[in-house]
């Protein structure tokens, strides 16, 4: 189906993104994280590069009515802060300084055949469904809050 | 393994991966967010999970041509980090992705180029986090 050839076609290339900015080393990543030692700049170029080019195109293709292979776009709506949202993004931050692995860097590397790459993504595996578990315990949304904040 | 600065191969390699991100969009109307993607994969079955499928499939296929072509791309084979340290990572990184609703592609691509304020929050946070979590390990003389 076309549908998938496109999908795969924008992972490969979001993969051969990866490699080539250096991303997929873990070294260059926790450099850059790395703001009062030896900072390595380069992750910002590699964000401030794709930002820039998806804000233009993007504006470009929701002009249209639907993308090609669905009825509509499936963009978040949400506009709210709240403690989940925070909460979730200094948890992976930690584990992001930890490994020098973020979920996309860390799937390409399955290439590789290597040991860490390997661990990783199996535990970040881990990580997603305990995270999916914790949530359902709680019927209430935002019900699985306390429990996070004890965890983590 | 000296991280060297690089703009240039850090600049392309950022286009590629704005225009996949909108390739996505235009093809199938989803956001290129890796730990989304990859995640709902984990969650009870979606009738979505055929370009889920393919994109990562995309994802990996890179990950394994580039290491024939290129494998000084990556960190040499020797170079391994402690097991019981990468396990601990992959678990915060995949239960924080996922209680945040995105990660460095989600939120800190897609989501800033929409200028979402909760993708602008939860990119300072990581990086802050990320940052400080560097500083520590740095100061304690451990990885890194």
């Amino acid at each position: 189906m076309k549908g998938n050839v496109l999908a795969w076609l924008a992972g490969a290339l979001f993969g051969v993104g990866l490699v080539v900015s250096g991303m997929t080393d873990p070294a260059k990543v926790q450099g850059f994280l790395d703001f009062f030692g030896a900072w390595d700049p380069s992750l910002a170029f590699v964000m401030g590069g794709a930002v820039t080019l998806h804000l233009v195109l993007l504006r470009l293709v929701t002009r249209r009515a639907a993308p090609l292979f669905d009825t509509r776009f499936h963009l978040p709506t949400r506009t709210d802060v709240n403690q989940k949202l925070v909460v979730g993004a200094v948890v992976f931050g930690v584990g992001w300084g930890l490994a020098g692995y973020c979920p996309g860097p860390g799937l390409v590397s399955l290439g590789t055949g290597g040991a860490t790459a390997m661990i990783f993504v199996g535990a970040m595996t881990i990580g997603m469904v305990l995270q999916h578990q914790v949530a359902h315990m709680h019927t209430e949304p935002g019900g699985g809050l306390t429990t996070v904040v004890g965890k983590s | 393994m000296t991280p060297e600065f690089t703009p240039v191969s850090s600049l392309v390699g950022g286009l590629l991966i704005g225009l996949s991100a909108s390739l996505l969009l235009f093809s199938h109307g989803k956001v290129s967010g890796i730990s989304g993607i990859y995640g709902g994969l984990l969650t009870p079955p979606t009738p979505d999970r055929s370009y889920r499928v393919s994109f990562l499939g995309g994802l990996v296929s890179a990950g394994i041509v580039l290491y024939l072509l290129r494998p000084d791309l990556f960190p040499a084979a020797d170079v391994t980090a402690p097991a019981g340290l990468t396990a601990l990572a992959g678990i915060l990184v995949g239960y924080g992705t996922r209680l945040g609703n995105g990660c460095t592609s989600g939120h800190g691509v897609c989501g800033l180029a929409r200028f979402s304020r909760r993708s602008l929050v939860a990119t300072v946070s990581f990086i802050a986090a990320g940052a400080a979590t560097v500083l520590i390990v740095r100061t304690l003389g451990g990885v890194g």
